[in-house]
């Protein structure tokens, strides 16, 4: 059963249409890779799965429940959880309490515990710290945990949102470039980590220019052009397919 | 030294010093004491709000409104003794915030300030008209008790002061505790950047309204002190002006507790130092105002960061999640 599922949706601005009738299914433990030109309508994608916009027409369905036009802290809470393509730290905030916001949905503590300091607010935020420890020694970054977010390096900026996404524990994990701004070294550690994260029982949806990341992970790949997919498949096929070279690739092909 | 370092010191210092505070100064100052920790409360209260939630709020004068008629009525009408009425003042100014913050909760920074502006006019415009009959139009609202406590009647300043000092302690203690929490670090992560907070999975609305709420629950509470304090209240006592100094005095601290208490011992306290200059004050004290922003923007001083016992996972030799992954897939 596919975990994620779009049903032609549609979303337009105006007279522009940023998706058009876009359909596709995202399995249980896979990673997918959505790609296409600039201006394709990728990020529109993420943004109508996240909630950030509601599309026109057409229904989003994760895990059986149709989740359109929900916010996208329901969403969160529902187990899809978001990296930002332009990174969206909270950048005076320390690490861990970055971590910690990724957390949030799952705690429970109301404004009257968190006053009086109950011991099952105090256990439940023991737990949490315990917890996002344990996702920034994940993505790599437990020592810098009391450092202002804003002041690690870009690539390290780029694995805290993970660690920000996955402390929510999400079904699915939702990356909008991972590897932008990273140097070769970091992509090559970004290709173990995502794997860690499937392993994991998380099903990985990714938007990447990076074409060798792309082919080197991606099990299922979704191309996309004006707003339409034009191919989907295993990377193999995709690459070979004319239409994508066509529309996609143009005669840069040594690229792949 | 550096100021984070002395921060605790400084707390203890200005505690024992708020405790002996009325065996060394006269009647008048003992006043200006009372007031100060008045101003303090609300500026507590708006602290959650605009230094916590970073909500531009500029209408905190109207919830304080709320609470202190909503005793006045209660007491003068229907003869309630003052204290009794301190936790309905609170309720009746947090439903008010709940009901006007509701439509306006989605509108963003300067948009956000003007509204709020326009509520504090709208309350003291309806207590002018005297609504409902109740609230007695430009003259206000007098003849209300003395609060007692147990049996105890507070009426002079001393004891008033010794009340007023006492709420604001036990205020700074519980906010303190609602700062190191998921209520804290919530209302901070929307200040910082409200859509990256709803993408992580914060109730953004919930928040910013709960901030509200709560905020003016303790400047309804602050309302009951102060009509049991005047015995008389009027419209005018909750203008704009009002509003602007309670901003000032929260955007002056830089957002944390100590920083609202010393700034609020600047903002009501200096201007009555400075009264033997008569007429030159206003202008000191405008220049120290713009002193203020000019070499130090951030305010007096912005929160400390939040310490975590963290220290001890740092050891875990690696992350149990990814172990267990690695492990798993080599087999």
């Amino acid at each position: 059963m596919s975990l994620l599922r779009l049903e032609e949706v549609s979303k337009f601005f105006g007279g522009l249409v940023a998706v058009n009738d876009l359909s596709f299914d995202v399995e249980e433990g896979s990673i997918v890779g959505l790609i296409g030109p600039n201006g394709a309508g990728k990020t529109t994608v993420f943004n109508c799965i996240t909630g950030n916009y509601t599309p026109e027409t057409g229904r989003i369905v994760f895990d059986g429940k149709s989740i359109a036009g929900l916010q996208p802290h329901r969403i969160v809470e529902l187990g899809i959880a978001r990296t930002f393509q332009t990174i969206r730290l909270f950048g005076r905030l320390p690490v861990l309490e970055n971590t910690l916001a990724g957390r949030h949905c799952r705690m429970k503590a109301g404004l009257l515990s968190c006053m009086f300091r109950t011991s099952a607010q105090r256990r439940e935020e023991r737990e949490a710290v315990a917890r996002c420890m344990d996702e920034l020694h994940f993505v790599g970054l437990a020592k810098q945990y009391a450092e202002p977010a804003g002041g690690l390096a870009y690539g390290s900026q780029r694995l805290l949102e993970i660690a920000r996404a996955l402390a929510s524990d999400p079904r699915l994990i939702i990356l909008d470039e991972p590897a932008g701004g990273m140097n070769d070294q970091e992509t090559v550690a970004l290709v173990d980590t995502i794997k860690d994260i499937r392993n994991r029982g998380i099903t990985v949806l990714l938007i990447e220019h990076d074409m060798r990341l792309v082919m080197k992970i991606c099990e299922k790949l979704i191309v996309l052009e004006h707003g339409a997919m034009i191919a989907h498949g295993k990377p193999e096929d995709v690459r070979r397919n004319p239409e994508v070279i066509e529309a996609y690739l143009g005669a840069d092909d040594e690229k792949w | 030294m550096k100021l984070q370092d002395i921060r605790t010191p400084m707390g203890f210092g200005l505690a024992f010093l708020l405790l002996v505070l009325p065996f060394l100064c006269n009647a008048y100052w003992l006043d200006v004491c009372v007031s100060i920790g008045l101003y303090a409360l609300l500026a507590l209260s708006l602290n959650v709000i605009l230094g916590q939630a970073g909500i531009f709020h500029m209408g905190h004068a109207a919830f304080f409104a709320v609470g202190a008629y909503t005793t006045s009525i209660l007491n003068t009408l229907y003869h309630w003794p003052v204290l009794w009425t301190m936790p309905l003042a609170g309720c009746a100014a947090a439903f008010f915030a709940l009901a006007v913050a509701r439509p306006i909760i989605h509108l963003r920074g300067d948009y956000l300030l003007i509204v709020t502006i326009g509520i504090v006019e709208i309350v003291r415009i309806a207590l002018l008209n005297d609504v409902g009959g109740l609230t007695g139009g430009s003259n206000g609202i007098f003849g209300i008790s003395r609060p007692t406590f147990f049996g105890f009647r507070i009426s002079k300043g001393i004891q008033f002061y010794y009340l007023v000092w006492c709420m604001v302690g036990v205020s700074l203690l519980l906010f303190h505790c609602l700062w190191h929490s998921r209520f804290g670090r919530a209302l901070n992560y929307i200040k910082e950047d409200d859509i990256a907070a709803e993408g992580c999975g914060v109730n953004v609305t919930h928040y910013k309204l709960a901030a509200f709420v709560l905020g003016a629950f303790w400047a309804g509470m602050a309302g009951t002190v102060y009509a049991a304090k005047m015995t008389t209240i009027a419209p005018e006592s909750f203008n704009f002006m009002e509003s602007v100094i309670i901003f000032a005095v929260v955007i002056l601290s830089g957002g944390s507790q100590l920083g609202v208490l010393i700034s609020t011992f600047l903002f009501i306290g200096l201007p009555e130092l400075l009264r033997e200059f008569s007429n030159a004050r206003m202008l000191i004290f405008g220049f120290a105002m713009m002193a203020m922003m000019i070499w130090r923007p951030q305010g007096l001083l912005p929160p400390r960061r939040r310490r975590y016992q963290a220290g001890a996972l740092l050891d875990r030799s690696s992350c149990a999640a990814r172990e267990s992954v690695r492990g798993g897939s080599a087999v």
